[in-house]
């Protein structure tokens, strides 16, 4: 693909208590492009995306978001990247005390000096992109978990950050509300030019949202493969990968 | 016999002329009729004493979980006593099931899974666990002064309205029960103190006794246990639960310390609060002795009068200035030990417990360290 990366991940190993996770992880993500990242139960998903947004430390290895090092930043630096995207978690981590609109706004107000009304307008602004509007003066355990989940985006997009992280959006979903959300991915995507990183196992999904994904394997400990979903499927010279995309049980057991 | 009457299942043994044991069973065998068949056939097979062994399973209508384990477990028991067992005309889709149990991996329980360590390995590891527990708690007290600095000199940055609830929610909602307890403390106290003093007709010291104890310790001491009760705890839940729902990890990559955003409120509110409520307690602790006194006869003036002489203003002074190092005990230990909790539900009840147990041992040593140097400046 032509062009400067955004998300730059080089020679990156992640260890537990001196369990080796991940080794010799190195990929590149690319502006405007929805990126997943891919792969069975504790392969390493969650972790790799943990430390790239830098609340862990790898035992190895460089990771660059938009040309800043988050591994070795300082404090203020760090502050600076962290302006760079948004995170979704997997169960939302909406503040429970506060409204959808509190919520969003949090990071305006803890990060800009605009006016309050400004704040508002934008925080609502937020809410009506992600299909929230109305929903403002609700408490997060009022609404139903794809709501939550919405409203998670809307606060991760607060700030307007180039990159977005999301962990496991489909997860505890119904299939149609699930997909509810993979069109809002999709949509903000295009619209907004948004960069996506998104860590997943919903076959569906990855087939609706993805451009690019890597898959992570438990015992490579590493990337599988890399490319377009389809083209895994059809062509992958790995008979594992196009097992995994075509959901049959592995043959080995 | 008495057979249960909701399930219908018959079971007979016989032995035959060739002296082998035969069972029939008829119905149903589940899970409410199997235990008893169970029984029964294990006492047949102890009394007849036959190394061969059928079941006549033709009867069988239906056949559960336990039936099955009912059959694998007599073919077990005449494995291990070199018999043979013969079932007869058990159903195909009970014999599928029979044969799956049968075969393939063993039915015998694993040995827990044990990491064997040596003595020393275990000291070593408990000796990390203790300073790294250490290095923890410096590194959050650190943190914790760095952002009470912050707020110091930023005020605008501190979420004051965060504060004010919690410092609702600690102080006010707090004041009846430190009321009742301060007043009660205060009762007894003199009350128990009356009788021996009342030997020596020396009654009127409950007075001084009241005061002195009141002022300088319980009034202190007994509202920071009952904040570490009531608002430590509350404080390990609250935050623990939000390190478990990732909340934390969210306000991490937001850029929001959650020391400067969670604790420092909560630090500041007990700050304030736990003396005020401090100075309540006494003055009901305080309250409760009089009303002692006052059924032995004394007028109220005399008690007053008596407890002037007694009290100098350090003792009120001292509990005071003590009840704020406790208040700051109590919201830090409780956010410390929600912010440190693990995964799973059961990790907030351990921050919860953890909480409660540590801010009160810390309260009475560092009321202890307090009389130390309250005796070398008053002596």
């Amino acid at each position: 693909m032509a062009g400067e990366s955004i998300i730059h991940v080089e020679d990156f190993t992640a260890a537990y208590d001196g369990t080796v996770i991940l080794s010799q992880v190195n990929f590149d993500v690319y502006p405007g492009e929805v990126f997943v990242i891919l792969g069975g139960s504790g392969c390493g998903k969650s972790t790799l995306l943990k430390h790239m947004i830098g609340l862990y430390k790898p035992a190895r290895g460089k990771i660059l978001i938009d040309g800043a090092d988050v591994v070795a930043a300082d404090r203020q630096e760090r502050m600076d990247i962290l302006r760079k995207f948004g995170v979704m978690y997997q169960s939302g981590a909406l503040f429970g005390s506060m409204t959808l609109l509190d919520n969003v706004r949090l990071p305006l107000e803890e990060f800009t000096d605009l006016p309050p009304e400004a704040i508002r307008l934008i925080a609502l602004m937020k809410l009506k992109q992600v299909g929230l509007a109305g929903f403002d003066n609700h408490l997060p355990s009022a609404l139903s978990g794809g709501m939550q989940k919405r409203a998670a985006i809307a606060r991760a997009m607060a700030l307007d950050p180039r990159v977005l992280f999301l962990d496991e959006p489909s997860a505890g979903l119904d299939p149609i509300t699930s997909a509810e959300l993979d069109e809002l991915i999709v949509s903000l995507a295009r619209n907004l030019k948004m960069t996506f990183v998104i860590v997943s196992h919903e076959l569906a999904s990855i087939f609706a949202i993805a451009d690019r994904v890597i898959m992570l394997d438990k015992k490579v400990k590493g990337i599988v493969a890399t490319g377009k979903p389809r083209e895994l499927r059809e062509h992958s010279d790995n008979p594992w990968v196009r097992q995994f995309f075509l959901r049959q049980a592995s043959l080995d057991g | 016999m008495v057979s249960a009457p909701q399930t219908s299942l018959q079971f007979r043994s016989e032995i035959t002329r060739d002296g082998r044991l035969e069972f029939k069973v008829i119905g149903r065998l589940d899970s409410t009729s199997t235990g008893k068949v169970w029984r029964q056939a294990m006492e047949a097979i102890g009394r007849a004493k036959a190394s061969q062994l059928i079941i006549d399973a033709s009867g069988i209508e239906y056949c559960d979980g336990s039936g099955i384990a009912w059959l694998v477990h007599l073919r077990r028991h005449q494995a291990a006593r070199d018999g043979q067992l013969e079932i007869r005309g058990l159903h195909a889709e009970f014999q599928e099931l029979f044969n799956d149990a049968v075969t393939g991996d063993s039915l015998s329980p694993t040995a827990p899974v044990e990491e064997r360590r040596s003595f020393t390995e275990q000291i070593g590891k408990a000796v990390c666990e203790i300073f790294h527990d250490l290095g923890a708690v410096i590194s959050f007290v650190g943190e914790l002064f760095v952002a009470m600095v912050y707020a110091a000199r930023q005020p605008r940055r501190v979420r004051w309205r965060d504060t004010l609830k919690i410092a609702e929610a600690l102080g006010v909602d707090a004041l009846p029960i430190v009321l009742l307890i301060g007043f009660l403390m205060g009762l007894i106290m003199a009350f128990q103190a009356a009788v021996p003093l009342g030997q020596f007709g020396a009654q009127i010291f409950v007075a001084n006794l009241i005061g002195l104890a009141v002022l300088r310790e319980l009034g202190p001491l007994m509202t920071a246990i009952v904040l570490a009760g009531r608002s430590g705890s509350a404080f390990a839940a609250e935050l623990g639960t939000m390190k478990v729902r990732e909340e934390i990890d969210a306000l991490k990559t937001m850029g929001l310390e959650p020391v400067r955003f969670l604790v420092v409120p909560r630090v500041i509110a007990a700050l304030v609060m736990t003396p005020l409520l401090t100075v309540f307690a006494d003055l009901v602790g305080l309250m409760g002795g009089s009303v002692v006194l006052l059924s032995l006869g004394f007028p109220l003036i005399t008690f007053f009068h008596q407890l002037q002489s007694a009290v100098s203003y350090g003792s009120p002074v001292g509990g005071l200035v003590k009840s704020f190092f406790f208040g700051i005990i109590v919201a830090a230990v409780g956010c410390m030990r929600g912010l440190q909790t693990k995964s799973g539900a059961s990790a907030v009840g351990e921050s919860t417990t953890s909480a409660v147990v540590s801010s009160i041992i810390l309260i009475v040593v560092t009321d202890g360290i307090f009389s130390v140097i309250y005796y070398y400046l008053w002596v």
